[in-house]
């Protein structure tokens, strides 16, 4: 394999993975505060149809950007409604968000092109590439990290964020002992109900945006199971990540990674039936989450905050 | 305003009924307001809905079709629901039921030309039922010796296991007098599972009962079923008592998978006859709504899977009648379930809403203010 073709299939590495990476760190916003969202897959494919109509028709990527988050933080608000304050079932609550977010976004996709007709096939605004002055330039990681869509260059700011503020800032100190500890966290005075929901929502936001990735850059446009289980392997990356966005970005590159591979050995005219090819994300998924689990146990580390599912009501004793 | 809410001493029995009714008819207004939205007649839209689905005798013989794999479905969820096993996999294992099924029909039974077709039926049903009941104890040994998620697991199975069906009658199983057409050949008849006269309902309907009987009798009556019952509660407990989680994991997932598996063959031997596009087209996610909506009890499962599948035939025919999205259907399904899980907080706590000034209430007990 030459240099540059190494240095390609890189580039499509980040790419593939950038709208895991943004599903993943908002649900590891979301999971810290002790909320499990198992919508994801249902708000990325209605974030993903909504982003796309959103731009096709007002012409711009950065409304259907718009659109696309704020998709998802009203499918977060929706989640954060049932599970906080209704106390309902975090688990089917979540479950029910992925079957009605896939009807409503295959709905909508049948809907939502011009005149009422559907919009499979649409071509619209997307994001283009946009090399980075100077930094394009470098030796391998010039073409590999810095010759992208603005969004993959966004993801870039978030995890180191994302980092920051869970590990090192006030905030994110309150948003990790509600998860871990609610009944604690309330005797400190943190607004237990008031945390969840905001994290619930900008997990659901950033959701969203990374689901718009997927419409308006990765693949633009609109198919019937565009997002093909991101949503899903997103959960399983927070297990992966420990709840950890550093670890999360690591989640991300190994996905894209299989990605690149799967594609090249397309291109290349493999004799391995595509429909194996297509395995290979899910079968990963499955080791790799296998293996940590295993990694962690053995270590008696327990990654997951303690409280993560757990409705939480002041008046009843924990 | 302030909301109270205070929790019930005991769950309220007239809105435990009253729940799943509401729910409906909040779905339905739901579903009217995006209908309006895409300038559809919700009512003609509903009603066009209820008479494709149960208008006629053959639109109820369709509806049948239709629920025998979400009964089948719906009790494997459920089954597993009741210890807090999430499996989300049915799809997958209903899928490998289909496989085998389908293998043993194309492979197995030209050679026992002999054989009496009972027993041909009954091989391929055990293949069925091995097949889903295998792929499920993949999560389910993850799951009780590594404790692997097993909501992650059994949904990423879904995913190659349908990815295998699709490389099966495109690929190796392909029918080669087919012209192209993406499916295996037709199963010789004596392995089609015999229908109802005069309609497609098959034998799978009365696997669905037999199913449901076992499990009602299993739980109610045997020291197993009370011991499914404590792991679902209270694991801990279950522990402490002695009770085998890990056995219990393996048992309840070979048979849950089982019975998805047994969805997949009835799929493929009592409807299509040949293993093609159609075998996945989602019963094993509308069966987590109807184990669900049925409260995983057995015979409440077995009523909801025929309303749902109503749903789902109304769905069809609304596509074909008035050039409607089918996914209307999906997307009923999802709002009724938001509407019974938020409507399960006002079954176990009495919520007020006092507006203007509100008066202090001295807190009693457990019943304190939670005021937002």
């Amino acid at each position: 394999m030459t240099a540059a073709l190494l240095i390609s299939m890189l580039a499509v590495t980040i790419r593939a993975g950038t709208s895991l990476l943004y599903a993943t760190i908002g649900e590891i916003y979301t999971e810290r505060s002790g909320v499990l969202n198992l919508g994801l897959e249902g708000m990325m494919l209605l974030g993903a149809v909504s982003g796309f109509a959103a731009a096709f028709h007002s012409k711009s990527v950065w409304v259907g950007v718009a659109a696309a988050i704020a998709v998802g933080g009203l499918c977060g608000l929706l989640h954060a409604f049932l599970t906080i304050t209704l106390r309902s079932n975090q688990t089917v609550t979540g479950l029910a968000l992925t079957i009605f977010g896939s009807g409503l976004a295959s709905f909508l996709g049948q809907r939502l092109g011009p005149n009422g007709m559907p919009l499979v096939g649409q071509i619209g605004p997307r994001f283009e590439r946009l090399p980075v002055p100077v930094l394009s330039q470098l030796p391998v990681v010039g073409r590999a990290l810095f010759q992208q869509d603005v969004l993959v260059y966004a993801s870039y700011l978030f995890v180191p964020i994302a980092w920051y503020f869970l590990y090192k800032t006030r905030p994110g100190l309150h948003l990790r002992a509600v998860g871990e500890n609610p009944r604690t966290a309330d005797a400190m005075g943190i607004h237990v109900t008031r945390t969840r929901y905001l994290y619930t929502i900008l997990g659901g936001m950033l959701v969203g945006l990374g689901s718009a990735h997927l419409s308006l850059a990765y693949t633009p446009g609109w198919t019937e199971g565009l997002t093909g289980g991101r949503g899903w392997i997103a959960i399983a990356m927070v297990i992966f990540a420990t709840w950890d966005p550093v670890r999360a970005w690591l989640g991300a590159i190994l996905f894209g990674g299989i990605n690149a591979i799967q594609l090249r050995m397309q291109a290349a005219g493999t004799t391995i039936p595509a429909a194996f090819l297509h395995m290979l994300p899910f079968i990963f998924t499955i080791v790799i989450l296998v293996v940590i689990t295993w990694w962690e146990t053995f270590r008696k580390r327990v990654g997951a905050p303690a409280a993560l599912g757990l409705p939480y009501v002041r008046e009843e004793k924990g | 305003m302030r909301i109270r809410i205070e929790k019930r001493l005991t769950p309220s029995r007239t809105l435990s009924a009253l729940i799943p009714i509401v729910s409906l008819l909040l779905a339905l207004i739901a579903g009217g307001i995006l209908l309006k939205a895409v300038k559809a007649d919700p009512i003609k839209t509903y009603k066009a809905m209820a008479l494709g689905a149960f208008g006629s005798k053959y639109a109820i013989s369709e509806t049948l079709v239709k629920a025998i794999p979400l009964m089948l479905c719906g009790l494997a969820v459920s089954l597993a629901f009741r210890m807090l096993f999430w499996n989300i996999g049915a799809e997958g294992q209903l899928a490998m039921g289909g496989i085998a099924a389908a293998g043993v029909a194309l492979f197995v039974s030209p050679r026992l030309a002999n054989a009496p077709v009972w027993a041909v039926l009954l091989l391929i049903a055990a293949a069925g039922f091995l097949a889903g009941a295998l792929w499920a104890l993949i999560p389910a040994l993850l799951k009780a010796y590594v404790r692997v998620n097993e909501i992650i697991t059994t949904l990423m199975l879904n995913y190659i296991s349908i990815l295998m069906v699709e490389y099966l009658f495109y690929g190796p199983w392909k029918d080669p007098k087919g012209y192209g057409f993406p499916g295996t050949a037709e199963f010789p008849p004596a392995t089609w599972l015999p229908r109802f006269a005069g309609t497609r309902v098959h034998l799978g309907l009365v696997f669905a009962v037999l199913a449901a009987l076992s499990i009602w009798l299993v739980l109610a009556r045997t020291k197993w079923g009370y011991e499914i019952r404590v792991i679902g509660e209270n694991p801990r407990a279950a522990a402490y008592a002695g009770i085998n989680i890990v056995r219990n994991i393996l048992l309840i997932m070979f048979l849950s998978g089982g019975l998805a598996g047994l969805a997949g063959m009835a799929e493929v031997t009592g409807i299509a006859h040949r293993l093609t596009k159609g075998l996945t087209v989602g019963y094993g996610f509308t069966a987590i709504i109807v184990a669900w909506l049925g409260k995983l009890n057995p015979w409440a499962v077995l009523v909801v899977a025929i309303l749902l599948a109503g749903l789902l035939v109304g769905g069809d025919q609304i596509q074909i009648t008035m050039g409607l999205p089918a996914s209307v259907a999906l997307i009923l399904q999802g709002a009724i379930l938001f509407f019974m899980l938020g409507g399960e907080m006002f079954k176990q706590y009495d919520v007020h809403i006092e507006w203007g000034q509100a008066r202090a209430t001295p807190a009693t007990g457990s019943d304190e203010e939670a005021a937002q």
